[in-house]
């Protein structure tokens, strides 16, 4: 029956290309941490931290680590049946 | 000064759509907005248009540089919505969406609090019937819901205006805060139609219910339109910081369990207005820059959202996240459409929501909130999770659900492609942008430092996601509704009411029984008295009458002259 044409996403080893040059965008862009200062959106010594290696990185990580487990917490209190108000 | 009221080209179409024919109908949805835009083109800074009602001076038009960008941002939302829409044959749905956005520009124009309440009313009344117009009962019912919390919005802001002018004997729009309970309760109303937390169950209960053109024309005006007078009347007001962060920060946390991806961009678009909020509450200069400039960009991307999210179920009739994927296959163009939206939300480098959302984020560093900031940026990778990666994720790719559907209408592409090209384009030169603002703008969104660091927070963003999907800990999509503070009005109260029925009906009962058995005791009583053998029934010589009547008249004496 499948005679359609093969999409970019049907092959795996796409799919897997795809998140593998993903991983190496991620590491290069830490790795510019390194190599230039930048500057602080805080006047000086408000807040320090965001000047430490990775900080954006790190943040960006943790936060949506933790929304996406404290939503999942969410559901055991919030979650209904679907027509729950019909 | 020859120029029509701005409004006055599509408050016209709204009133002249229905009675034309089909072409003609389809060209003068094209052509009105245009027309319209033309016709504000020949307003500059400081023109004024005052008439009168029953004795009170109205300020039908006032220009600024406010009014005037949002004027523009309207007519271009007008015509976008109209494009998306015109293969539709419904006159009701095409004719009150154009009196909607005339209402809306009437709004941004208004001079005074007694204009403003005219087409804030118009604005509720008119935006009803994109909900109505899916005539499920489902949608019938949150239309009203909708409605019924747009007039006490409008009721809110009558009172404040008739209490503030008593105060004050003053109904110019001009700023206002929050210092009197007057001002407060226009701050409430507004607050309302902007969304407020636990103000904001209407936005994600009604919208999602809506066709899928009407989510476009939804999206553009009522919140855009209550963020404008929040600029325009409470500029600097602390207590918005605050509430501006709590709006950034729960909806994306409701709309990561989400399903309905319209009901996620719902979510999506309380966290936007909440950026803005937080703008304004900065006060003028960077801040309110940064939150007008905001809202001009949150209507284009998070319509371009809505309207790949409309055609995907204007094609497909599903819009549930568990029900779709894989439709990369047969709708290429929506979804790249769909991507260049969820990038300007997500405010990557040389997309849209880059340029206006790091102002409100630099205002609140160079003003030293840093809790609020925090929160901002906790917000923003968030924004980037549900609404930059789950919704094109999970319409588009995830796992295939088998629907081969055709590509969206040609209208619809178009309007998309239009959209999205502006947000490629206003992240691309922001200058263009920057100029339309209140305030004069000193600040470069493209130097290295944030570039780098806005990359960093997104691809780590992108990294928590795909290591809890790889890990399988991301939730999935569950055919579900999630409860919010609707579910106080739409459970708990009818709840409470039927407790009562149930409770009280019994005892009413029983109280009237009691009542009933105390008035047949008295009358047995009175009976025994006064009755055919009672005690008062026999009979009384006049004299003991005479002397009853002498007291009686003799204790009134004594009272009235005592």
């Amino acid at each position: 029956m499948n005679s359609e044409k093969k999409h970019l996403f049907d092959q795996p080893r796409n799919v897997h290309r795809l998140i593998w040059v993903f991983f190496v965008l991620c590491v290069l862009l830490l790795g510019v941490d390194l190599l230039f200062h930048r500057h602080l959106n805080f006047a000086e010594g408000v807040f320090p931290v965001e000047g430490w290696f990775g900080f954006y990185a790190i943040y960006g990580f943790v936060a949506c680590v933790l929304l996406v487990l404290t939503a999942t917490q969410m559901r055991k209190v919030l979650m209904r049946r679907e027509d729950y108000y019909d | 000064m020859t120029s029509l009221h701005p409004a006055a080209f599509l408050l016209l179409g709204g009133l002249l759509l229905p009675v034309l024919p089909l072409t003609a109908r389809r060209v003068a949805l094209l052509l009105l907005p245009l027309a319209g835009f033309y016709n504000l083109l020949g307003y500059q800074v400081g023109d004024g248009q005052v008439g009168s009602l029953a004795g009170y001076e109205l300020h039908w038009v006032r220009v600024d540089q406010l009014s005037l960008l949002f004027g523009y941002l309207f007519h271009l939302a007008a015509f976008l919505a109209a494009l998306f829409s015109l293969h539709l044959r419904d006159r009701l749905q095409q004719a009150t969406g154009f009196l909607y956005a005339g209402a809306a520009v009437g709004a941004v124009f208004a001079g005074d609090l007694i204009v403003l309440f005219i087409f804030w009313e118009l604005l509720a009344i008119s935006s009803v019937f994109q909900i109505w117009a899916t005539q499920s009962a489902r949608a019938i019912a949150a239309g009203t819901r909708y409605l019924l919390i747009h007039i006490s919005s409008g009721l809110l802001l009558l009172v404040g205006t008739a209490w503030h002018y008593q105060q004050t004997g003053s109904l110019a729009l001009g700023h206002l805060g929050i210092d009197s309970w007057a001002t407060r309760l226009i701050f409430l109303g507004v607050g309302i139609k902007c969304a407020f937390p636990l103000l904001h169950s209407w936005l994600v209960d009604a919208y999602p219910e809506s066709t899928p053109t009407g989510a476009v024309f939804l999206s553009s005006f009522t919140t855009k339109t209550a963020v404008y007078v929040l600029a325009r009347s409470f500029a600097g007001t602390e207590f918005l910081l605050y509430i501006g962060a709590a709006m950034a920060m729960f909806p994306i946390f409701y709309a990561v369990i989400e399903n309905d991806l319209r009901r996620v961009l719902g979510y999506s678009m309380i966290n936007q207005i909440g950026f803005m909020v937080v703008g304004v509450g900065l006060g003028p200069g960077m801040g309110v820059n940064g939150a007008v400039a905001h809202a001009f960009n949150d209507v284009l991307f998070k319509g371009l959202l809505f309207m790949s999210m409309g055609a995907v179920l204007y094609r497909t009739g599903r819009i549930n996240g568990s029900d779709l994927g894989g439709l990369y296959k047969s709708m290429p163009w929506t979804c790249g459409f769909c991507m260049v939206g969820a990038a300007s939300i997500s405010a990557f480098p040389l997309f849209s929501g880059f340029v206006s959302k790091s102002m409100v984020m630099q205002a609140a560093a160079n003003e030293g909130h840093l809790v609020v900031w925090l929160l901002l940026l906790f917000a923003s990778a968030g924004v980037f999770h549900h609404a930059g990666i789950k919704i094109p994720f999970f319409a588009f790719f995830a796992h295939d659900a088998g629907i081969r559907c055709r590509e969206a209408p040609r209208n619809m592409l178009l309007a998309m492609g239009i959209g999205a090209a502006l947000c490629i384009g206003i992240g691309s030169f922001p200058h263009y942008l920057y100029r339309l603002l209140p305030y004069p703008v000193a600040y470069e969104p493209y130097d290295a430092t944030h570039i780098v660091l806005q990359l960093q927070l997104l691809f780590f963003s992108a990294l928590a996601f795909v290591a809890l999907k790889l890990t399988g800990i991301y939730p999935p999509e569950l055919r579900s509704a999630n409860i919010d503070v609707d579910w106080t009005y739409r459970k708990l109260l009818p709840g409470a009411a039927r407790l009562c029925v149930q409770v009280g009906a019994p005892l009413w009962d029983g109280l009237i029984a009691w009542g009933k058995q105390q008035v047949f005791a008295l009358i047995d009583q009175v009976r025994q008295y006064h009755g055919p053998t009672g005690v008062f029934a026999r009979a009384w010589p006049i004299s003991s009458s005479v002397l009853l009547v002498t007291i009686f008249l003799a204790v009134y004496l004594f009272v009235y002259l005592g």
